[in-house]
């Protein structure tokens, strides 16, 4: 008789085809449309400016991550994302560095995937926004050649960047805090204003959300609760004081807040496990978004509102834990009754 | 009364229960040699009462029930004793037990009835019946079923439910039952209603099979208040507190029993076992079983001996595929796997399955991404992520204070984890550390 080799494991035998590196490149598949339209609207600076970050990112995690690391594909994610987040004109190694510190301090320092408190992609923005403010916070004005490049992408390293070809102009909220100026509402929707690379068209986002919330690759209350907070919280306000509050349709289109509530609060990792918790965690991204760009001194907010959040996932998982199966059932009756 | 149809949580595994589902049920020949070891059910070993070389007939006592939470064996087949000893044991220990060369010239016929008519016997002698005769849950956890039936005098049982879920991909004896032996289910139930006391009954039955619930539906009695529940198709419908939360929208507290619920649940097979032991007379000697899975020549569902090493029963279904894999016992969420072909088929044993080295091929575990996948699975609400990360720093005491006990192992976190972390496998390990440590 043969002899034959049998496989013995605890159960259960069967496991769903859904591993990890299935859900992490489904997200930067998803992302491919976003990458689209930032280089329709940004040409060549764009390209820049995303390969420099990813770059970053994918050689570091290559240099000093766990061996075969690069296959789940959450370096890659988080290149992209910090790419998305950055002005087109930014120096080349302004976003390299941002992919550098994204995953060496983000990610690698924590432990590597699974071990980080704060999304790693805004960890590298708000690095560079600590460490090069002005170059952060300027944003090329829209029209001109579609091939010209939207500011001194290959500035040297650490020289006092010329001064950009093309005209500086702001962003739709920069414009809203600082000049009372409000941008028509197409415009905001489909994408043609100014600002970092992805908080260019809302539509494509939500898109790219709805597709991978079917695949069950992102928690949809996320999403959903950020957008009704701020939805709910300035109209609100709006109603109130339509003079010194902008519309709410304003709020969620402007900025980045439609990347940030799709993509960036829904980066599994940095969410609370429950589903209670995801409900609490954004509603509180979304009120913080609302009081930054409302009353805060900088004109957007959803970086520093998701990082904020990010911290709290600890509490927020420890408050909304479930109810076991056949427990505290006299309580609950005792409060009915 | 208003219900639900299903439970919340829980996963979706692939059903697989085409390959057997609609084959009839056939008898197979006897073995050589059956293999009776004393523990095959929850409680007490039963103990031995026959030497090497005694000749025994079918359906002769070859042990005896050790205690009320005990149940005793019985030949399967006629022959001689050839040892009491030391046998491989399928849950992957050694047990004791007796070894019958199995007589090839026997008729293996019934001799005068051992178990009485079931008329005209008080609950208490059908109660006594039940446990002469062997009978214990053909579910899975095998507990002896006499003492289900009494239930302690301060418990007030109202409903008694019939599990004919089969949640477990691949498996098909309970729906074979129920198609193939109605009369026999519901004759069990008109007994078990009998003996606790109830005046309602309902049967749970998963969708996916229509004929099963067409065929009870057809021969529920007139005279008893007994329904048919079509059930969500959803893993683990059959688990005893999902199945009772479905059909009452009662949750059984946690650490207690249905019988706190005032529910008993009993396994359509188990309750078809009762009316048949009164019905032919046996004892429980044989049990329907699926032998099934993408690793086996002739997927079958077999009457077989109690007692048939899985050799003998692998080669009556052709034997395996040239790429089987993995041998398990019960279904693929919550079997155990086989290292030995000289294990024999237990009383519990709901099925054989066979897989292929395709399906079970080893796949790498990521970290944690805390997507929350696991929670969302669970259906008795516990964190796994949570119970998972304890179990990994091995701080058991932590684990049982975040509700360790109330896990089942139904397997559905580690069915749902994205990064194959073997959730539920640890969590048996973690069960069996604090079991130790409590004992010490």
């Amino acid at each position: 008789m043969t002899t034959r080799n049998l496989l013995i494991t605890a159960s259960p035998h069967l496991g769903s085809r859904d591993a990890t590196p299935t859900i992490m490149w489904s997200v930067v598949a998803s992302l491919i449309p976003v990458v689209g339209a930032a280089i329709y609207y940004f040409g060549p600076s764009a390209v820049l400016v995303l390969g420099a970050a990813s770059a970053g990112a994918i050689l570091t995690e290559w240099a000093f991550g766990p061996k075969g690391a690069l296959q789940d594909g959450s370096a890659a994610i988080t290149g992209i994302l910090l790419g998305l987040v950055l002005p087109p004109g930014l120096p080349m190694w302004m976003a390299f560095l941002g992919g550098v510190f994204s995953i060496g301090f983000g990610k690698l320092i924590f432990g590597g995937l699974g071990q980080n408190i704060f999304n790693p992609a805004l960890l590298g923005r708000a690095f560079l926004q600590a460490a090069f403010p002005v170059a952060l916070t300027t944003w090329p004005a829209l029209g001109g050649e579609w091939w010209s490049l939207r500011g001194d992408n290959f500035a040297l390293p650490l020289m006092s960047a010329t001064t950009p070809d093309a005209l500086t102009g702001a962003t739709p909220l920069g414009l809203m805090k600082f000049e009372q100026v409000t941008t028509a509402n197409t415009d905001l929707i489909m994408g043609s204003i100014g600002g970092s690379l992805g908080e260019t068209s809302g539509i494509i986002i939500v898109l790219c959300g709805l597709y991978l919330a079917l695949r069950n690759h992102l928690n949809w209350r996320i999403p959903v609760s950020i957008l009704l907070t701020v939805a709910v919280f300035s109209g609100g306000l709006h109603l109130l004081d339509p003079a010194r509050y902008p519309s709410a349709v304003f709020m969620l289109f402007s900025g980045g807040l439609m990347l940030g509530a799709v993509y960036m609060a829904t980066d599994m990792v940095t969410s609370p496990v429950t589903n209670r918790g995801c409900w609490v965690f954004g509603f509180g991204i979304g009120f913080l978004v609302v009081v930054i760009r409302l009353w805060g001194g900088l004109p957007e907010g959803v970086m520093y509102a998701i990082l904020l959040m990010n911290a709290m996932v600890p509490f927020i998982n420890r408050a909304t834990q479930p109810r076991v199966f056949g427990t505290r059932l006299k309580e609950a009756k005792g409060v009915g009754s | 009364m208003l219900h639900k149809f299903t439970f919340r949580h829980g996963v979706h595994p692939p059903e697989l229960k085409e390959l057997t589902e609609h084959v009839r049920i056939r008898r197979m020949p006897y073995p050589d040699e059956v293999v009776l070891p004393l523990r095959q059910h929850t409680g007490n070993p039963a103990r031995s009462i026959v030497r090497a070389g005694d000749r025994v007939e079918r359906g002769d006592k070859v042990a005896t029930a050790d205690g009320f939470i005990s149940a005793p064996v019985h030949a399967s087949a006629a022959g001689i004793v050839e040892e009491v000893g030391i046998w491989p044991h399928p849950d992957g220990t050694y047990s004791t037990a007796v070894r019958i060369k199995v007589d090839p010239y026997s008729a293996q016929v019934a001799r005068p009835r051992l178990v009485p008519e079931w008329e005209g016997l008080t609950t208490a002698e059908i109660r006594q019946a039940v446990q002469d005769a062997g009978v214990v849950g053909l579910g899975g956890a095998a507990f002896p079923t006499h003492v289900k039936l009494a239930p302690p005098k301060d418990k007030k049982i109202e409903i008694l439910i019939i599990n004919g879920c089969e949640c477990e991909p691949y498996l098909t004896t309970d729906h074979r039952t129920m198609v193939e032996y109605p009369q026999r289910v519901q004759l069990g139930i008109r007994i078990m209603m009998r003996c606790l006391g109830v005046d309602r009954t309902m049967i749970g039955i998963e969708k996916n099979k229509p004929d099963a619930i067409e065929t009870l539906q057809a021969t529920l009695p007139t005279d008893l208040n007994v329904t048919v529940h079509p059930l969500t198709v959803k893993y683990p419908q059959g688990a005893e507190k999902m199945l009772i939360e479905a059909l009452t929208g009662k949750e059984v507290p946690s650490g207690k029993l249905p019988l706190d619920a005032g529910v008993v649940v009993q396994n359509v097979a188990s309750v078809g076992t009762i009316a048949e032991v009164f019905e032919t007379g046996l004892p429980l000697v044989e049990r329907i079983v699926t032998v099934t899975g993408h690793g086996i020549c002739n997927p079958s569902n077999l009457i077989v001996p109690v007692g048939t090493r899985l050799r003998d029963l692998l080669a009556m279904c052709g034997g395996m595929t040239d790429d089987a894999f993995e041998i398990v016992f019960g279904g693929p969420m919550m079997g155990a796997a086989q290292p030995n072909l000289d294990v024999p088929i237990l009383k519990g044993t709901t099925g054989v399955v066979v897989l292929t080295e395709a399906q079970c091929k080893r796949v790498q575990s990521y970290s944690c991404i805390k997507c929350g996948h696991c929670l969302d699975a669970c259906p008795v609400f516990l964190n796994p992520q949570l119970l998972g990360s304890l179990a990994k720093a091995e701080r058991w005491e932590e684990m049982e204070a975040s509700h360790l006990m109330d896990c089942m192992l139904c397997g559905c976190c580690s069915y749902a984890c994205p990064s194959n972390i073997p959730l539920s496998q640890l969590f048996q390990l973690a069960k069996a550390a604090l079991r130790k440590r409590k004992a010490a």
